[in-house]
């Protein structure tokens, strides 16, 4: 019966496996790090993760950690799954962890909650629930450097730029799920007071790679421009139906997550003049990606499939993550005067995050994206974002940096804290003097 | 009134109103027709010569393109990289046969499928193990395929036939007529509708099972390395692809699962149906019945004609 | 030998009925319960209990839902995650209209939208049979998806389309919400699990039961004999989504906490479908074994490369997880097609002749 007792040996170690005391770090600063180098949005996950953790090991390999503490990155992987996201966030959570990424909105949504509990910050950048922004109602949340409603507030601030908005018919393709269905309610409220129409063509998950139909309706709603939320598989098939419809791709504007070099790579010439929004700068061109590249792809020390893929989009924005998780360290290191902090002076150092352009030089990262100063009432930090066109072989950078419209976001953002908090009646808020 | 008067008449006033709009509605729906008669016509060749329901088609067609692209990124020219596909796809073939099928003979329907089910996590693992799991772009060009796209300028509107569809359709009508010749006029086909009518009627006469079972998955799996070209040409290779070859599943039901006509016509009947129904009707659900459409019409269609358009009749007997 | 029922005499009607006839078993089924109840409560870590057990036990409870309808009654079925989903989004309905209602009553309850939506998609089940009535479910599976996402009034408008679990409390102890320890929430769902399969196996070797397996093994004949299809399939389809919408419904209040549309995609309906098949389709033992094997075996597969320090990639534990669950579905199939049951049953019949294992009984 070796069946039998291969399953006395798997039950045998999962006994094992689970009463095994969790080694608690005591000299070190443990960043885990939640990926999805699986399943079907794989393809934005990976250079994430990889840039995400290239950082950080950098900053051992160069200065033996931050202040001289080691830092721990570990990996799980979600696959994008929420249970798995938890199952991974259950598994570390006691190791010590300073703070959560989990680059999905639906994990996201699911550590909100548990982070105020646990004493864990949640960092979810550029993406989650967009009133995490209202620091007030979401102490241990942080969506720097800008939420999802700032962005398309930006976008459409570009639109406007470009030629007026007021009359106009803006189409807005979105994966069909938690992620793309975020911008939507401040979509409608600004086409009333900008006095545009708009249109929705969701994207179902299942039909990502199938969406000659949306774009048909696309044809026959005929819109003047084109806003896409979109992950994975979604973008290179939208920009190619786009092209096949002949719509103008450079009325074509993708959102951060909606304009990777993974995404644009196979359509190549085709998906020239596509416009994306995005807010970490592009290339290794910048000292600190010089020094990862020096102290950790070439030392064989990374998971990055090329060299050349460093400094990709994606790549850099995984980096920008972990630049602003290792400030927060030592802002918290100096606050508390700890060398090695908790979860809770990570939250006071990601609240009291500076990023100023001076700083970003200092960092190696000149110019590399916009101020980000945090503060007790604001979890957005800077908001501004800049947008970019491809050329048919890579990005570049078409305009300067776009505030948000934060008199009209602000009060929204604010709004739906309100609603978000208003039916748990033992939330825990801060106030913010 | 409003409520009839949009599902029942206004369609069809949008529909006449612009006809070219309609024809390439048609068309689109068409392209995705022929795709998703390719991957049924996987299922058909297995289920008619083994009786399996192959519920790794779908995971096949990615895994096939995704060994063609890979292999064209270690270096090899195209057409050596299609050639080694196709063996890798005939090795898979017989090592299905050989682990799999060979040791289920006999068993019951249900059991065959989760086996196939089980394939399908091995196959998906072991891809994304050995290939990576990012989506990749389709080497279209190297392959010789034509990009681009032709107007067609009619009732006064313009109808655009992207070369790559046409390819598509040209390559899939090739590939049944292939099929069609080798199971009637070639000895193994003939071999093959011997062992679809009767398996133990053919054993006596000499025919080997397990070789047609092999030579049946090794169809199947050229079957779905078309498929996977084509359709990562329209968008990318990705593991994503593999929930929509779910709706060959509804195919199968409207065409029945043994006959490759139906599996063709099928098809052709979802993916026009659903095309038309997202962009003339979808608007009045709140978009996005394509995810089910396909589903709903063939549990309704089931309901009348339970054996499918040409599936051979059931008779049930105690 | 340290099995044997002899001496063993029924002397009533009610001892020859009785759910566990034999000793060994009473005493076996009462020790798990007591470490169930009061072992693992007491001794084990948060993470064992918030993330091994307590998923462990949801999904036993929808594979005991798939079991029924799969297992005992012969329709195969790949949508239990819709009706899981709905379950969750009932409930989650129900205790925002009524907030002052304990939440395991409304948790037992969401059930019930469930098993009317199993009866609705379980009609076709009349007409169409095995393979094409696994496919017709699927049009259950995508078209309750699509509600899911479609029907903003589910989520009570929320701006990401997800529902968000509230704190609700019991005796002043918060149960349900990111406050409510793993403990108090495994004890809970420890309860109704408990209490929903001690129901199951009941009604499962009542009349109803019998009838849902007579439709099984032929269905025809079982007409003849006077067993009305129509009652037989709908109470099945009604019983399994019932267990599946509670499932649904404590998947989301008692362990994520939040949901959203993916989290009831067709890939729960196949992990479901994974347990019973590993488990053993018709029994309700093999309804636990199936699960706890496939959701701790990764588990194990992502620990073990740590205990030993080896450093695999994560996404590579992955998909070797991914190939190694595929190849023991195939080799169970072949090896052991009646599961993890059977196993556990020829297990039983070695102790019963253990240590004489030749000697006639």
């Amino acid at each position: 019966m070796t069946n039998r007792t291969f399953t006395a040996l798997a039950a045998a170690l999962v006994v094992a496996s689970c009463w095994i005391p969790v080694a608690q770090a005591q000299d070190s600063l443990y960043i885990p790090s939640l990926t999805y180098r699986t399943g079907p949005f794989s393809g934005g996950g990976t250079p994430f993760a990889d840039g995400y953790a290239d950082y950080l090991n950098m900053l051992n390999e160069r200065d033996g950690g931050i202040n001289g503490v080691k830092i721990i990155v570990e990996e799980c992987e979600t696959a994008y799954n929420s249970q798995k996201g938890v199952e991974c966030y259950e598994a570390t959570k006691d190791k010590g962890a300073l703070a959560y990424s989990p680059l999905s909105t639906g994990i996201t949504l699911a550590l909100v909650p548990k982070a105020p509990i646990d004493k864990i910050p949640v960092f979810s950048m550029g993406y989650g629930l967009s009133a995490a922004a209202a620091g007030e109602k979401f102490p241990w949340t942080f969506v720097y450097p800008a939420s999802y409603w700032s962005q398309m507030s930006s976008i459409l601030k570009y639109i406007d730029a470009n030629d007026g908005i007021r009359g106009k018919k803006i189409g807005f393709i979105y994966l069909d799920a938690a992620y793309g269905l975020e911008p939507i309610p401040l979509l409608d409220q600004l086409s009333e007071s900008m006095g545009f129409t708009v249109a929705k063509f969701p994207v179902g998950v299942k039909e990502m790679q199938n969406q000659s139909s949306q774009w048909l309706n696309v044809r026959k709603e005929s819109p003047d421009w084109m806003i896409m939320w979109g992950w994975g598989a979604m973008n290179p098939t939208a920009i190619r139906e786009a092209a096949k419809i002949r719509f103008p791709l450079d009325r074509f504007i993708g959102n951060w997550w909606a304009g990777s070099h993974n995404d644009l790579k196979g359509v190549g010439e085709a998906g020239k003049g596509y416009l994306a929004a995005n807010f970490s700068g592009l290339g290794q061109e910048y000292p600190a990606l010089q020094d990862v590249l020096a102290h950790v792809v070439d030392k064989g020390l990374s998971k990055v499939s090329a060299r050349e893929d460093v400094g990709n989009v994606l790549y850099n924005r995984g980096l920008f993550n972990a630049v602003v998780l290792a400030e927060a360290v030592r802002i918290a290191q100096d606050r508390t005067g700890k060398k090695v902090i908790s979860g809770a002076d990570m939250r006071e150092g990601l609240e009291n995050i500076d990023l100023s352009e001076e700083r970003l030089s200092e960092l190696g990262l000149p110019g590399f994206t916009g101020e980000l100063k945090g503060s007790c009432a604001d979890h957005e930090g800077g908001g501004s974002i800049f947008i970019q066109q491809w050329n048919g072989s890579d990005w570049e950078k078409v305009t300067d940096l776009i505030a948000p419209m934060s008199d009209i976001v602000r009060p929204m953002l604010e709004e739906a804290a309100e609603a978000y908090v208003s039916d748990k009646p033992d939330w825990q808020s801060q106030t913010c003097s | 009134m409003d409520i009839l008067h949009s599902i029942f008449v206004a369609p069809f006033i949008d529909m006449g109103a612009y006809p070219d709009f309609l024809l390439q509605v048609i068309w689109e729906g068409f392209v995705a027709g022929v795709l998703y008669s390719l991957i049924a016509l996987g299922f058909v060749l297995i289920y008619k010569a083994s009786g399996v329901f192959n519920f790794a088609q779908g995971i096949m067609v990615v895994f096939a393109a995704l060994v063609l692209v890979s292999l064209h990124e270690m270096g090899m020219p195209a057409w050596v990289a299609v050639l080694v596909s196709v063996v890798v796809m005939g090795l898979l073939a017989i090592g299905v046969e050989r682990f799999v099928l060979r040791k289920l003979v006999n068993q019951h329907d249900a059991i065959l499928l989760m086996a196939t089910i089980g394939l399908t996590l091995v196959l998906k693992g072991s891809g994304q193990l050995i290939f990576g799991g990012e989506p990749k772009p389709m080497i279209t060009r190297e392959l010789g395929l034509p990009t681009g796209a032709s107007d067609w300028e009619v009732f006064g509107g313009v109808v655009i036939f992207q070369h790559i569809d046409i390819a598509a359709t040209v390559v899939a009508l090739l590939m049944v007529l292939a099929l069609a010749v080798f199971f009637s006029k070639t000895r193994i086909g003939r071999a093959l509708r011997a062992v679809a009518d009767d398996h133990q009627a053919a054993l006596s006469v000499g025919i080997s099972l397990h070789q047609i079972w092999a030579i049946v998955w090794f169809a199947a799996g050229i079957v779905a390395l078309v498929t996977g070209i084509m359709w990562g040409a329209r968008s990318e290779v990705s593991f994503a692809l593999e929930i929509i070859a779910l709706k060959a599943l509804a195919v199968l039901i409207l065409g029945g699962f043994t006959s490759i006509p139906g599996a063709i016509v099928g098809g052709l009947v979802i993916g026009i149906g659903e095309k038309l129904f997202e962009v003339y009707w979808g608007a009045l659900f709140g978009s996005g019945v394509e995810a089910w459409f396909a589903y709903v019409l063939a549990l309704i269609f089931l309901l009348f004609r339970p054996q499918g358009l040409f599936g051979e009749r059931i008779i049930e007997r105690v | 030998m340290l099995y044997r029922e002899a001496g063993q005499f029924k002397t009533s009607y009610a001892a020859d009925q009785a759910l566990l006839p034999i000793l060994q078993d009473r005493i076996g089924l009462s020790l798990i319960l007591l470490v169930a109840f009061v072992g693992i409560p007491l001794l084990a870590t948060d993470f064992f209990i918030g993330s091994v057990m307590i998923p462990f036990l949801v999904f036993s409870l929808a594979a005991i839902g798939l079991n029924i309808l799969t297992g005992y009654a012969g329709q195969l079925s790949l949508g239990t995650g819709a009706f899981m989903g709905v379950g969750a989004y009932a409930c989650y309905k129900l205790t925002t209209y009524f907030p002052d209602i304990n939440i395991i009553l409304l948790i037992l309850f969401s059930g019930v939208f469930s098993a009317a939506a199993g009866v609705l998609f379980g009609l076709p089940s009349l007409r169409i049979k095995g393979l094409y009535l696994a496919i017709t479910t699927l049009a259950a599976q995508f078209f309750l998806e699509w509600c899911f996402i479609r029907i903003a009034w589910l989520y009570n408008y929320n701006d990401s389309g997800a529902i968000e679990v509230p704190t609700r409390k019991l005796l002043d102890i918060a149960i349900t919400g990111a406050s409510a320890t793993p403990v108090v929430r495994y004890l809970v769902i420890i309860s109704v699990v408990t209490l929903m399969a001690l129901v199951a196996a009941n009604v499962l070797r009542g009349r109803i039961g019998r009838s849902w397996m007579m439709i099984r093994d032929m269905d025809i004949a079982a007409e003849l004999m006077g067993i009305r299809p129509l009652r037989a399939k709908l109470s099945a389809f009604a019983f399994s989504s019932y267990y599946c919408g509670v499932a649904g419904a404590l998947m989301v209040f008692m362990w994520i906490g939040s949901a959203e549309v993916e989290s009831f995609d067709i890939n729960h309906s196949f992990l479901v479908l994974f347990m019973v098949i590993i488990g053993g389709m018709g029994s309700l033992l093999g309804c636990f074994l199936g699960a706890a094997f496939i959701w701790v075996l990764p588990i194990i597969i992502r620990a073990v490369p740590q205990l030993i320090g080896l450093d695999l990639l994560a996404a590579t534990t992955e998909h070797l997880t991914n190939i190694i669950i595929g190849v023991l579905i195939i080799f169970f199939l072949i090896v052991e097609p009646h599961g993890l049951a059977r196993l556990w049953q020829l297990g039983k019949e070695k102790l019963r002749t253990w240590p004489f294992p030749y000697a006639s009984n």
